[in-house]
């Protein structure tokens, strides 16, 4: 069911590439400001599904809205409500700090006056002020994730589609990582995020497994522990993921 | 438009801040002119020569200071004897021995007729015809000069004229050339490049989730490399206007809407190479055998489509550069209108929109 506060509405979304169901049948609904973990091994169907939702690929059957969009016939509004930021570093290396956020805002179709204001503010909270015309090459790596998530949700999305945001980020900055997403969820930004660690699995407020492109389990990460018996997520997700059939990508 | 003048200037930010590209860019096609034009010339200017005169008489030296004083010879060893001819060879040091037999004056003045014996080192073919074809017109134009006096019963006159470029410099037809090879080089690698950079990086993904149309971002990532070929366009006919003194004959107007229409016709090569790859060498390496081979070797350019083999002749048509080629050459150097090239015109014109039309839909494809 789609309610004022159903940010993600999918019933048995399917995706097929001839013989092969990548995607099969998955059915979820994620609330507004929710922190969403989509989980799954590689192969699994997570990046396929994603896909799906964020309107760059049409899916086979089913149904499915995003942000009230339906993933069929609207994916060009789908695509102006939300954000994305993918596993690969996504900011250009070459491109100032500046002209990096003046990029994507601008891309959004963002006005100057909008991104002037913003820039300010951000490089404010992220610290970044004295860096902000210097390359972004020159920005360690855990600045740049974080810099690449506050351009990820600049244009103010409804929705923000993670992609293992923190690979190969370090623990310190992973945790810094994660307060920022706790604090844009706060703001109301529904949070969409897949992810390898499982400790983070544990900060999501619902986490979803996929095993061969289904979903076999989903709820709390409290809950899941209590229906598997067993004390991490950790655990939980070899029980599932020992199962599968498919592997790697 | 917003998206659109954003994304533009961020392609500008990456081209200015790769210095060392961007002097290659502009200053490729200016290197290219001048070395074409100052190094590699296929005249052949100061070649030295051996000379035996066994005649030693007034016309053997008449005709020895007319081959000194020509611009084509220098002569730098007098030989005493045959023998001596061979040694001059093997010792590389002349390229052609003029030889003129003992009884060379009283044959001339007895007979009326004369033989001189030219040897060349063919070991290059081209150099020692283009020697002996100079040398021969050097001594011709000796012999029309005394048989002024004379009246012979039967001459024929060859009177040639060469059309368009009289002085034959190799300028007129490297010019068109080098225009064709910056412009593929510029817009077909340049182009194939920066896009699959994009999807190297992971950045093109995230443009395709964001509400810019996909044809919009392929637009914007052409043009600065439009304004590029402009800039090279330019600075090619300026150098060959007024340091190569080739003149630009035909509508200067013509000259660079059939320029934009190549142009454009290599960003489109550019972009189906790009919408196929996905690494920056793999597109390198397709541009640079898939286009910049070809353009060299089947454009007409370098070596005359003419004279080779049916297969060659009728592949030599798929090659943009070839049309281009040819155009520049009827509209800079011949001056004709576009009543002369509009069948050419619309040959590249179709090849356009047959490469856009096929790299727009592999462009949707993998969006599927």
């Amino acid at each position: 069911m789609t309610t004022n506060n159903t940010a993600i509405y999918a019933e048995a979304l399917t995706k097929r590439f001839g013989d092969f169901t990548a995607v099969d049948a998955i059915s979820f609904d994620v609330k507004k400001g929710e922190i969403f973990g989509f989980l799954g091994a590689n192969g699994a169907g997570k990046t396929t599904a994603m896909r799906m939702l964020c309107g760059l690929s049409i899916p086979t059957s089913g149904k499915a809205t995003v942000a009230g969009f339906d993933v069929f016939k609207q994916t060009e509004q789908i695509k102006r409500s939300i954000g994305y930021m993918s596993q690969k570093f996504s900011l250009y290396e070459d491109l100032t700090v500046r002209e990096n956020i003046r990029f994507y805002a601008g891309i959004y179709g963002k006005s100057d006056a909008f991104i002037k204001e913003k820039t300010a503010f951000l490089l404010k909270e992220l610290h970044l002020e004295a860096e902000a015309n210097k390359l972004v090459r020159s920005l360690p790596l855990g600045w740049k994730q974080k810099l690449a998530f506050s351009v990820a949700i600049f244009h103010e999305p409804e929705i923000v589609f993670l992609d293992e945001p923190t690979g190969g980020v370090d623990p310190v900055t992973r945790r810094e990582f994660w307060n920022m997403i706790y604090k844009a969820a706060e703001s109301g930004i529904t949070i969409f995020v897949t992810t390898h660690y499982m400790d983070e699995a544990e900060y999501c407020n619902r986490v979803s497994i996929m095993v061969d492109g289904r979903i076999d389990a989903l709820d709390t990460p409290a809950q899941l522990k209590k229906t598997f018996d067993v004390k991490s997520m950790d655990e939980v997700f070899l029980k599932l993921a020992r199962k599968a059939k498919r592997s790697g990508d | 438009m917003k998206q659109f003048v954003s994304f533009v200037r961020k392609e500008f930010h990456h081209i200015a801040r790769d210095k060392r590209t961007l002097f290659i860019l502009l200053g490729m096609p200016i290197m290219q002119i001048l070395i074409f034009g100052f190094a590699l010339t296929n005249e052949v200017k100061n070649s030295k020569i051996a000379i035996l005169d066994q005649s030693n008489d007034p016309s053997t030296q008449a005709l020895r200071s007319e081959l000194d004083a020509s611009r084509y010879f220098d002569i730098t060893q007098d030989l005493r004897s045959y023998q001596e001819i061979e040694g001059a060879f093997k010792k590389g040091k002349i390229k052609m021995a003029v030889i003129f037999p003992a009884n060379f004056a009283s044959d001339l003045d007895h007979f009326n007729t004369a033989q001189v014996q030219l040897v060349a080192d063919a070991s290059d073919p081209n150099v020692a015809n283009t020697l002996t074809n100079y040398a021969t017109a050097i001594i011709l134009d000796y012999q029309d000069r005394i048989t002024n006096n004379r009246r012979l019963p039967h001459t024929i006159k060859t009177e040639m004229r060469m059309l368009y470029n009289p002085q034959l410099k190799g300028a007129y037809s490297f010019v068109p050339g080098v225009m064709a090879m910056v412009l593929m080089l510029v817009c077909t690698l340049m182009t194939a490049i920066t896009i699959v950079r994009e999807k190297e990086l992971g950045t093109m993904e995230i443009m395709l989730v964001s509400p810019m149309r996909p044809f919009k971002i392929v637009v914007a990532k052409a043009v600065p490399y439009l304004l590029l070929s402009m800039v090279n366009i330019t600075s090619i006919l300026l150098l060959s206007v007024f340091v190569l003194e080739v003149p630009i004959n035909g509508s200067l107007v013509l000259l660079l809407f059939e320029s934009i229409l190549f142009t454009l016709t290599c960003l489109a090569f550019g972009l189906l190479i790009s919408t196929k790859t996905d690494s920056q060498q793999t597109a390198m390496f397709i541009a640079l055998t898939g286009m910049f081979l070809p353009t060299i070797m089947l454009s007409g350019f370098m070596f005359p489509i003419e004279n080779m083999p049916l297969p060659l002749r009728i592949l030599s048509n798929i090659v943009p550069a070839k049309w281009f080629y040819y155009i520049v050459k009827e509209v800079m150097i011949k001056g004709l209108g576009i009543t002369a090239v509009w069948k050419e015109t619309l040959i590249l014109t179709g090849m356009l929109l047959f490469l856009l039309a096929l790299s727009i839909r592999n462009f949707k494809i993998r969006l599927a």
